[in-house]
């Protein structure tokens, strides 16, 4: 498999995952500047976190309009897996991959903790390594993350096996004090219909490691490496 | 501008005296004009110039073994092994942040990253210490909401993990709230960067954000305490842009695996006055500028604005002429300004030319050197009576009375702040926040820097100098507590008017303190900052000599936390205790007292019982450990209990008290300096214990794990579930107006 992640000004997780694909794959990832019209062939685009940007605008508004990111969209539409992961999962959505929008949070503060999510659908390369309705734990922090669409979209994603994570309480039930950011119907991550795109808020590369407290993160790098190579 | 005829008036108004104004027209050999008083009076400031504190600071010990660089360069630098070494600084940004807490501390967070990565380093983690007045006061709520989204709002978008630090909170900071940012970074010993300019003929280069016209005059602000009007000095405080330092770290950071950069500094107080003299006087060289090239964020700005302006996101490097298309290139893919503005010469002085006029022409070292020291009076404060434990009564419920300090403003569980804060980016975090310290592994490896901040301002009041001393050691004891080796310190002094004796009283007695544990520890002071004038209407803060203290870790996978591992493992209590309720957090919450003598610091002791606790920790005897502190023991215990709520399942304990002949109340919740908490299993305690004894280190079992809930044998019980809700809850409902 072949992986790259996108660098962004303002990129700050993009080691963070390089790190931990490297642990999974036994190579280090490409890191790609946005500045690239062209990509190398890869298997898997991951769009890190951070405050792409500045994030000046609104949360992921100009990386989306990056050249990159016109690069990535058409991959994507080619069926190349894209991971997008907080800041990322807020540009894929800026850039139209995935429907929806994430607004600040209900709180109106930055969240940084983890959280609980539930498996939603396990049939996906993402999501391979969990089972549906397993509970796991991840680290959320966002100013942004409060997950919103139309109630017709909701309908088509939540009927089309769409939501990969819903935030949960630690049995796997779903409460609203277990929702950090107000999201709709509790979504910390969803696919594009084609499962072939994931956005999440949560963090999966930093439980990646025993080390930092937990390895739950580590199932979806290790399920990438195996369904893509 | 500079055609202003000098008055005493804009003298007064430059914060010179008249007798320093005759030193400038000596130095100068005629009148300066604008730009050059401006230069002077930055120069010459507290806040540049320590001239208050120099004289005592040079008396704490500032060498070691492991010290790269001390005191004098952006930070401090020392060995932690394999070719590297860690830089760490703690400053404080307290004036802005009273004036607009949310820029106030952000720019705070910005400037002491700037001052770590000048340096060549990696920013690893931050840390802040925060002290507000009184819950009840009517700015409070304000300030800690601002403060606290500044801190975040910087440090998340930077990308440096916030990992810990403290707040409290005390009536005397009602009219000035104190922010201490701390950053570590993290180099390669042979690529560390100062700020020498030598090389005749090389290239002042400036670089980040454009110059515009806030903050000017920010330093002056910083040496003046507040009055009713200080509310008219918000356009002194900067405006932060962490996006554009994000992109300033890794642009230098990219430039500096070159060789190309011979000197660099980052562009704080005084802005581009006090880069310049500095890069100049360090390197015995001059510097021709042109002000005409400095990229500016509006049109007209007069010499004099582009001088003293404190815009953020600033460097100024001195690179060989044949490199300089090498380094344009990389702060051109990063997008940020890159203009040559200057040469160094070999002429001593500062000459800046705007337009094709001299806009200023001053000598640099006698400027420098005719920074003014003084020997301000101090007197010592009376000693504090010795508060009396016999004369209070015990408590109706030990347990009621422990529900209300865990729940107090100064012990409660910080939570509402440190979720604010990115504490795990960068992904080697690996103990967060709330515990003793916080520990961050070194990429890469399996080594560990532990980092931590205390003072504990009511003993500095009670007794400046077992304050300074205590507020040393008890870094000194966080970082043991993790089992990390603790390596130096950087302090943070905060003070009211130096020109009281009693505060300078203070800040003598304070540095005595630390000076004196520093060289019992061997744990010198490797950097650190001065801020004086925390005071408004006559009224000063506490003294709060602010100590954040670094440790190594030989092996992350051996550290020691705090929380309860196991049931059913015994509770052990290293360190003696003598039942000390003077000037505790026990007096204070349950009996509305601030009264009495800190308890004394024995720093033989306290290093007798670290070194014993840190070794039981690399042996793998002990299973959890925790430093006693404020609060007393019992407060210790049901930290370690409540640490457990995070995990799979909780764990409490039950104490019995020792036949000790010490009132309960007064050993549960006395403050006795130098100890531990660490639990054992059961079959290691008999050899721990006489390990202690042939060490010379009091120890005594005092519990046993259990079930979760915290018992006193034969009195009060209480369940972990009602403590921490009383502990967790009382920061979020004070920050929603409850």
């Amino acid at each position: 498999m072949k992986a790259g992640v996108i660098v962004f000004p303002g990129s700050n997780c993009d080691r963070d995952v390089q790190v931990a694909l490297a642990r999974s794959l036994g190579r280090e990832p490409e890191m790609i500047w946005h500045r690239e019209a062209e990509l190398p062939k890869l298997d898997l685009i991951v769009v890190p976190g951070g405050f792409s940007y500045g994030d000046y605008l609104r949360c992921g508004a100009m990386a989306a309009h990056s050249p990159v990111m016109r690069e990535v969209v058409a991959r994507a539409r080619a069926g190349t897996r894209v991971l997008a992961i907080c800041n990322g999962f807020q540009v894929v959505t800026e850039a139209g991959l995935l429907p929806g929008v994430l607004m600040t949070n209900a709180s109106l503060s930055f969240i940084c903790r983890d959280v609980d999510l539930r498996v939603e659908n396990a049939g996906s390369a993402f999501t391979s390594r969990y089972a549906t309705g397993q509970v796991v734990r991840m680290p959320i922090a966002h100013h942004g993350g409060n997950y919103f669409t139309d109630d017709d979209t909701l309908a088509r994603i939540e009927g089309g096996g769409q939501v990969a994570f819903r935030y949960c309480a630690p049995d796997g039930t779903l409460r609203e004090d277990a929702n950090p950011n107000g999201s709709c119907n509790a979504i910390a991550g969803i696919f594009n219909e084609a499962r072939t795109v994931l956005g999440m808020m949560p963090h999966p590369e930093r439980l990646a490691d025993p080390a930092l407290g937990g390895t739950d993160g580590r199932a979806m790098f290790d399920g990438l490496v195996e369904a893509l190579s | 501008m500079n055609e202003q005829a000098i008055t005493p008036e804009i003298v007064k108004s430059h914060g010179l005296t008249p007798e320093e104004y005759q030193t400038v027209i000596e130095i100068m050999g005629r009148e300066p004009n604008l730009t050059e008083l401006g230069i002077f009076s930055v120069m010459w400031s507290e806040h540049c110039s320590y001239k208050s504190s120099k004289k005592w600071l040079r008396r704490l010990p500032t060498t070691g073994p492991r010290v790269i660089h001390g005191p004098g360069e952006n930070a401090g630098a020392v060995d932690i092994g394999d070719g590297q070494a860690a830089i760490f600084k703690m400053e404080s940004h307290n004036h802005p942040s009273f004036i607009e807490p949310y820029q106030g501390a952000a720019t705070g967070v910005g400037g002491i990253l700037r001052d770590v990565f000048t340096m060549g380093a990696r920013p690893i983690a931050n840390m802040n210490a925060l002290r507000f007045g009184a819950p009840e006061d009517a700015k409070t709520r304000h300030l800690v909401s601002g403060v606290v989204a500044g801190i975040g709002g910087y440090g998340n978008c930077v990308g440096v993990p916030t990992v810990g630090g403290e707040c409290t909170f005390h009536a005397s900071y009602n009219g000035n709230n104190l922010v201490n940012a701390m950053t570590v970074g993290l180099v390669e010993t042979n690529k560390i960067f100062l700020s020498s300019a030598s090389g005749i003929g090389n290239l002042v280069v400036y670089v980040g954000s454009k110059t515009g016209r806030d903050g000017i005059h920010g330093a002056t602000m910083a040496s003046a305490e507040f009055d009713e009007d200080s509310e008219a000095k918000r356009p002194t405080v900067q405006v932060g842009d962490p996006f554009t330092e994000k992109l300033l770290i890794e642009a230098c950071l990219k430039l500096m695996e070159t060789d190309v950069i011979i000197a660099i500094q980052d562009m704080g107080a005084a802005g581009l006055t006090s880069s310049s003299f500095e890069m100049a006087s360090k390197g015995g060289t001059g510097i021709e500028m042109d002000l005409s090239a400095v990229p500016v964020r509006e049109t007209g700005m007069t010499p004099y604005e582009i001088m003293l302006s404190e815009s953020q996101e600033r460097m100024l490097m001195v690179i060989a002429p044949e490199r300089e298309a090498e380094a344009r290139a990389v702060f051109e893919k990063w997008e940020l300004d890159f203009s040559v503005v200057g040469t160094v010469t070999d002429t001593g002085r500062m000459r800046l030319v705007m337009n094709g006029e001299t806009a200023a022409d001053l000598p640099i070292a006698p400027l420098v050197a005719a920074a003014p020291e003084l020997d301000r009076p101090h007197e010592p404060p009376p000693p504090p009576a010795a508060f009396d434990e016999a004369t209070l009564n015990a408590p109706d419920s030990v347990m009621a009375a422990l529900t209300t300090l865990m729940a107090s403003p100064d012990l409660c569980s910080k939570r509402w702040i440190w979720e604010q804060y990115d504490h795990m980016v960068m992904a080697d975090t690996v103990q967060r926040p709330g515990g003793d310290a916080a520990v961050v592994r070194i990429h890469g490896t399996n080594k560990g820097l532990a980092i931590t901040t205390d003072c504990t301002p009511r003993y500095c009041t009670a007794d400046p100098e077992t304050g300074g001393a205590q507020a040393v050691a008890e870094t000194w004891r966080n970082l043991t507590a993790t089992g990390a080796a603790p390596l130096a310190i950087t302090d943070c002094l905060n003070f009211g008017n130096p020109e009281r004796a009693e505060v300078m009283g203070q800040f003598v007695g304070c540095i005595e303190g630390i000076r004196k544990a520093c060289e019992a520890l061997d744990y010198p002071v490797v950097s650190g900052n001065v801020s004086f004038y925390n005071e408004t209407n006559g009224r000063a803060v506490q003294p709060t000599p602010g100590i954040g203290g670094i440790g190594l870790i030989d092996d992350i996978a051996g550290m020691a936390s705090p929380a309860f591992k196991r049931a059913g493992e015994a509770l052990l209590l290293i360190g003696e205790s003598a039942g000390h309720l003077g000037a505790s957090l026990y007096l204070r919450e349950i009996e509305g007292r601030e009264a009495g003598a800190p308890p004394p610091v024995d720093l033989a002791m306290e290093r007798r019982n670290g070194d014993f606790v840190r070794t039981l920790i690399a042996d793998a005897r002990v299973t959890a450990c925790h430093d006693v502190s404020d609060g007393g023991l019992l407060v210790a215990v049901a930290e370690m209990a409540l640490a457990t709520l995070n995990g799979d399942e909780p764990i409490g304990a039950e104490v019995s008290l020792p036949e000790n002949g010490l009132a309960p109340h007064c050993w549960l919740f006395g403050e006795d300096q130098g100890r531990y908490l660490v639990t054992a299993r059961m079959d290691d305690v008999e050899a721990i214990l006489a390990d202690a004894e042939a060490a010379g280190v009091a120890a005594l079992r005092i519990g046993t794990t259990g079930d979760a809930s915290l018992t006193l044998t034969g009195a009060d019980t209480i369940s972990l579930a009602e403590l921490g809700a009383a502990h967790d809850g009382w920061l979020s409902s004070y920050m929603a107006g409850a």
